[in-house]
């Protein structure tokens, strides 16, 4: 596997989302969610149903790669934080672990400041959720065979069958 | 990276619309979502300049059945084809699991193909993959003009590691749907064929 990879586990998901749940309750933000840096939701919390949450993710990465660009011509490694203010909805977007995109919606229920406290606080916390999570991996890498039969399971028929619902 | 979600019985599959300006790669993607029913499709976003010419990409979610229980999602990305694009393209190609290379089927078009092709090997290489190793489509697009090569000439130049060549004139539609089915049947034989996916999760809730 590549360094890039990342392997979650149900305990994982579990200590995460207790992490977004507390930091959007503190916070008094709609939506919490985090993407990759591929663009993929990794999970969420809050009022998510009224939004399009793969629109989301996949242009708040895109957004981070394009700043990405702007701090490499800068000499800087990258911008951690990015603000996006609206006339009722915000957006506060933070880089945790170098590798996963926090997105902290929220609106005039809040503040800019609590926001960047909070965020602050739960950052740290999903830092360290991370790196248990790397040790684990470097120190247990068999577990990760969990995935194979799913997919040596997968026959050819199965993905023709796929086009011909 | 393809991202296998256990709780929601998802599995999402990254593909990229790679090739030269100008040829196609975002009428493939509008085509694909005029013809795909709106229960299996998410929006179309596009980041386009006022003329229309992509800026930094277009994204369109594609719901493409159950594989095994397990509801299968394209995300389809294209890259700005603009040479001067070359830091968007390279952004975009971050945790890719397929691509489709539009050529444009023109000879005066040809030597733009080629540096578009070295383009993306060159992309890749910088992204950590070789080109040999990553699921890859060849669209031959444009078929209907009349200054188009005639396409085994032009599959002769352009095919690099004897990957699938398909006709297309993704205007009219035809050959689009076809060139995402063998991208993504080329992807998912791949993401079994690996001994452990990219990337995967087991969420105990959907969310």
């Amino acid at each position: 596997m590549s360094p890039a990879d990342l392997v979650l586990f149900e305990e994982d998901f579990r200590s995460l989302r207790e992490i977004l749940r507390r930091l959007r309750q503190e916070s008094g933000a709609s939506v919490v969610l985090l993407v990759d840096k591929n663009g993929q939701r990794i999970t969420s919390v809050g009022d998510v149903e009224a939004l399009d949450m793969t629109a989301l993710a996949s242009l708040t990465a895109g957004n981070v790669a394009a700043t990405d660009g702007l701090a490499r011509i800068l000499g800087e490694r990258e911008f951690s934080v990015l603000l996006h203010e609206g006339e009722k909805e915000n957006i506060h977007v933070s880089i945790v672990a170098q590798r996963v995109i926090l997105v902290v919606i929220f609106g005039d229920r809040s503040s800019l400041g609590l926001v960047r406290l909070r965020v602050r606080q739960a950052g740290a916390e999903l830092e360290r959720t991370f790196a248990e999570i790397t040790q684990r991996m470097d120190r247990e890498p068999v577990l990760h065979s969990g995935f194979e039969p799913l997919l040596a399971e997968i026959t050819d028929e199965d993905i023709d069958r796929l086009f011909s619902e | 990276m393809a991202f296998v979600d256990f709780s929601a019985r998802e599995i999402h599959c990254k593909i990229v619309y790679y090739g030269p300006g100008l040829g196609g790669k975002t009428k493939n993607l509008q085509y694909l979502h005029e013809r795909t029913a709106p229960s299996r499709r998410g929006q179309l976003i596009s980041l386009a300049t006022p003329n229309e010419r992509t800026l930094f990409f277009d994204f369109l979610p594609l719901d493409v059945g159950s594989l095994r229980g397990f509801q299968t999602r394209l995300h389809l990305y294209t890259v700005p084809g603009q040479v001067f694009y070359d830091a968007a393209r390279r952004a975009i190609l971050r945790g890719v699991d397929g691509i489709v290379f539009v050529a444009d089927s023109q000879e005066a078009r040809l030597a733009a193909n080629f540096e578009s092709i070295r383009n993306l090997e060159k992309n890749l290489r910088e992204q950590g993959y070789e080109i040999a190793d990553v699921p890859y489509v060849l669209q031959l697009n444009k078929r209907d003009l009349p200054s188009a090569m005639p396409a085994d000439e032009l599959a002769r130049r352009l095919v690099i590691k004897g990957e699938p060549a398909l006709e297309a004139t993704a205007a009219t539609g035809a050959g689009v749907f076809e060139t995402m089915k063998a991208i993504a049947r080329l992807v998912l034989l791949d993401l079994r064929k690996r001994r452990t996916p990219s990337g995967f999760s087991r969420a105990t809730a959907a969310s």
